[in-house]
């Protein structure tokens, strides 16, 4: 019988630190899929965040640099502006991109920077035990707003894909999610199209995926599936959000 | 004669059990064997109604399931 499916060969034999059902490591796979596809593998640099990714670099077979707590953005464009001729990808989690990198985030976008960002949301802080994020879903529990986040308090939570699409800098940011096979077939082709546009020098990519968090949001990994479907893809809507070469065929 | 299986790497396994939700054929069971990190690994039922269409091993957050067809 012939393999059909199996590991990329960008991700290591090495087993993953994430806990059960986690989207990170969904997430890695399909970022290791496209390097394989669209054979970078040896020319790809990424940058690992502040957050429960922030051993990525144990997992993929390329380049990492580690960045400083949400300073993603800032390192990836030194990098890209020193090597040009290399993929470079900034993969950060909502807190890391959010809340304490909004700044470098958001005039990397502005500035066009030629770059993709794969920004993990999972509407919590997850390595350090479940605090509010910016992109808690308002009445949401967590450890830091046990009542639930209330928007008197504690504001609304931030669409930055939304955000961010607004400035002129972005080429092409969509909003994808890990918790079904077909919404993940979806998010693979997304990540692939992201790292096409940087190698065609389009601009500031991004790509947003909604991920489960069964530890921190006390849920079995089904059920975090299911949430994510139900309530959490309510507040922040699966989609392309912008596209600057819309209409134009892809090879995919 | 089975048309594809699915192979498990059982030490990779965390008993999430998303790709028991994923088979649409219901072919991946929860088994009550002990991987080394102290896991129930799943495992695949009687294959012959596989039929390959890598839905599992795409679900699989351990990148832990191989799919043959053919």
């Amino acid at each position: 019988m012939k393999k059909v499916f199996s590991r990329p060969r960008s991700l290591k034999n090495t087993p993953f630190h994430y806990c059960a059902g986690c989207g990170h490591s969904i997430t890695h796979r399909l970022i290791c899929d496209a390097v394989d596809q669209l054979g970078i593998r040896g020319i790809t640099i990424g940058v690992p965040p502040a957050g429960c990714a922030v051993l990525a670099y144990n997992y993929f077979d390329v380049d990492m640099l580690e960045a400083p707590h949400g300073r993603g953005c800032a390192v990836a464009t030194g990098i890209k502006r020193t090597l040009p001729d290399r993929v470079v990808f900034s993969y950060q989690g909502d807190g890391d991109l959010a809340a304490i990198g909004t700044a470098e985030t958001f005039h990397a976008a502005n500035r066009g920077e030629n770059i993709t960002v794969i920004f993990i949301n999972n509407a919590v802080y997850g390595m350090t035990g479940g605090q509010m994020a910016p992109t808690t879903l308002l009445g949401m529990m967590s450890t830091t707003s046990p009542p639930g986040r209330s928007a008197t308090l504690d504001g609304h939570p931030i669409r930055m894909s939304e955000v961010l699409a607004r400035l002129e800098g972005t080429a092409y940011i969509e909003r994808c999610a890990v918790n079904s096979p077909q919404n993940i077939l979806r998010a693979g082709r997304a990540i692939r199209k992201a790292f096409r546009y940087q190698m065609d020098g389009a601009g500031f990519t991004m790509i947003e995926v909604l991920s489960q968090c069964p530890t921190n949001w006390k849920m079995t990994a089904a059920e975090s599936c299911k949430w994510v479907d139900e309530v959490m893809a309510q507040a922040f809507p699966i989609g392309v959000i912008k596209d600057i070469r819309k209409g134009e065929k892809h090879a995919d | 004669m089975a048309k594809a299986r699915i192979v498990i790497d059982r030490e990779l396994c965390k008993e999430c059990h998303l790709c028991i939700l994923a088979c649409k054929k219901a072919l991946i069971v929860a088994t009550a064997e002990f991987n080394s990190r102290g896991y129930h690994p799943v495992a695949s039922g009687d294959g012959d109604e596989c039929t390959g269409c890598t839905l599992c091993a795409v679900t699989c957050p351990e990148a832990a399931i191989e799919v043959y067809r053919g």
